[in-house]
Order: structure tokens, then sequence, then C-alpha cells
């Protein structure tokens, strides 16, 4: 039956594949670094950085899921959320639009390794899909994304837990870091790449942070609320399963 | 009745973070992409993009995909949540019967 349903799901996705290939091009805008606009050096050099956490991210929810069977809904939920977030284009103050991550859920729900899969689950829907982000680009997109944004979230809710044991708190600092920190790679990922003839890689930085990290601020708010919104949603319906992830994310495993 | 308020208050600051914008700023409301593009082709005038997106599809379609992407986030959140609801109200009964 779920092998039926899958095997249909991949039936349509490479329906809809088919279809836009042989179609008509238009035009694609993206937040995250655009195909072909990373030199092939550095382009590579951020696959390899991305690749080992990717691998621990596999084993991790794969061991995850063996002991707790349970923690498969919540798998799911954690990539749901990244999903809708990432599919909402927020004009912000700069006078541009961007979107949110929505990792930094599952970066606190189940660790950050656990979201480099889900994370750049979402980031290759969009790449083949939407012309958004791209393929040569994946290795770098889903570093910042994927990665470093849920590890920097990861950090801030322990930190914030430490200092204050306040759990909104914590939460909202976790997403809304997760997000920040995740469009400020980006930048320095161009930074390096495209470094300014005259101010080398601060300037170019200032740059690319203008465009992207500025934008970002008022989204990051807006992530940190919409995360707790849902933390607080969960919490009312089931405390069993989060005391669950309370455990199994105390022993300090990522 | 007041974690009703605190949420109903945090869906309101996100309705005004995204509106205030489209308010009081100028702007064309692009994609940060086209702007980070123009900011590469200062930097670099004589880079050309080395590869090419498979896809590039019409904006309606685009606009499709998009809304087909939230919508299946949202539902599998709104699965989740009403799972765990049903799960909580079955506990519930449970309990006051013995």
């Amino acid at each position: 039956m779920r092998k039926c349903r899958l095997g249909s799901f991949a039936a349509i996705v490479a329906g809809f594949t088919v279809y836009f290939l042989l179609n008509e091009p238009g035009t694609a805008n993206a937040m995250h670094i655009m195909e072909g606009f990373l030199p092939a050096g550095w382009a590579l050099f951020w696959w390899l950085a991305f690749i080992p956490f990717f691998a621990l991210g596999l084993v991790k929810l794969t061991r995850m899921t063996k002991e707790n069977p349970e923690l498969k809904l919540l798998l799911g939920l954690a990539g749901a959320f990244t999903f809708v977030l990432s599919a909402l284009k927020l004009p912000s103050v700069t006078g541009s639009s961007s979107h949110p991550t929505g990792t930094g859920l599952g970066a606190v729900m189940l660790g950050p390794l656990s979201m480099s899969v889900l994370g750049s689950v979402v980031l290759l829907f969009q790449a083949l899909l939407l012309a958004h982000g791209g393929l040569t680009t994946l290795g770098a997109n889903a570093f910042s994304m994927a990665v470093a944004g849920p590890f920097a979230g990861y950090a801030a809710y322990k930190l914030v837990m430490k200092l204050t044991s306040r759990e909104r708190v914590a939460v909202f600092t976790a997403a809304a870091m997760a997000d920040l920190v995740t469009y400020v790679v980006t930048s320095v990922q161009l930074a390096i790449a495209f470094p300014a003839a005259d101010g080398g890689v601060w300037t170019s930085f200032a740059k690319f942070g203008s465009i992207f990290a500025v934008t970002q601020i008022p989204l990051a708010i807006s992530e940190g609320l919409l995360t707790v919104l849902l933390w607080n949603w969960l919490k009312s319906y089931s405390p069993g399963e989060l005391s669950l992830l309370k455990r199994q994310t105390k022993g300090g495993s990522f | 009745m007041s974690a009703k308020w605190r949420n109903g208050l945090m869906l309101l600051a996100v309705v005004l973070l995204v509106v205030l914008p489209l308010l009081f700023v100028q702007g064309e409301f692009g994609g940060a992409d086209d702007a980070a593009e123009g900011a590469i082709s200062e930097l670099a005038p004589s880079y050309e993009p080395w590869f090419k997106p498979l896809t590039e599809l019409p904006g309606e379609t685009e606009s499709m995909l998009f809304a087909l992407q939230a919508a299946i986030g949202a539902g599998i959140i709104g699965y989740t949540v009403g799972l765990l609801r049903g799960r909580q109200d079955k506990q519930k009964l449970h309990d006051q019967k013995n």
C-alpha cells in the first residue's frame, strides 16, 4: 500500500520534471546562491564541506527512528515546517523579498544533524523544480541553510536555556538565529568567491550582507514567532513526544 | 485565556512585519537573489555563470509549485497536530473511565 503510494508520487514528480524540462524558459528568482553563480572551485569546496554532515545526519536519523519509531512523526513535522516556510517569500525592509528557513524548530527538537538531511531535501526540491538555488550551488546552499543555520540555532537554544531556562525565549532565539546565520553564511560564501578589487573580501561581505542578511532581519523575527506558535501548539497536545526528545538530545548528541 | 492572547499577539506581529514594509518601503520587492546578481556583476564584471538551471518555468507554474510546496507542508503539519490531539483526547477519556 505504502510502496504503491510512494511509487505514484514519484511518478507524478517525474512527470512534472519531464514536462518542465521540455517547457519554455521563464524567469526565476531565488534567495539562495543561483545556479552557476559560484566559481567551480568554490562550488566543489562547499559540496565537500557539506557531504560529511549529510552522511552523519543520515546515520543519526536511521538510528533515532529505529530506537524510537514515534519520532518519525516529529521528523515529518520538522521537514514540513521547513517546506512551508521556505515557500513563503516575504517582503522585507530593504524593499526586496526573501523567505524564512524553518530549520530552527527541527534543530531544537531533533538536533541539528537531522536537519542537514531534511533541509537539503527541501533545497533539492527547489533546485530541481523551481530553478531556485541550483545543483552546482546546492553544496554551498545546503551548508548555509541545512548545516550552519541549524547548528547556530541549536547553540542558541542551549545557551538561552542555560542562562534563563525559559523555553519559549530559547525556541524563539534558536529559530531567529538559524534563519539569520543561514544568510550571513551565504553572504560570506559569495564574498570569498567574489572579493572586491579594492577592499577585498570585507567590502564584498558588506555588499552581500546588506542584500541578504539585512533583508533577513525582520524575517528572522517572524520565523521566531511562528516557531514559538507551533511549539506552543505541540506542547499543549503532546507533552509526551517532546519530553521523549528531551531525553534524546540531553545526552548532548547532535 | 492568556495563552490565546499571547498567540494572537504573536500572529499579529508576524502580519505587521510583512505588511509594514509593503506600506512604508519604496521598492520592487523582487528576490534578494536578483540584487545579489547585480552585486556580482559589479564586483566581477567578467564573471559568466557556468551552469544554467535545468528547468526554467513560466512564472505562473512557478507560483503554483510554491503553493504546492506550502500546501504539502501545511497538510503534514495539520495531520501531525490533529493526530497528537486525537491521541491526547483518547488518553483523557481513558483516564476518566478508570
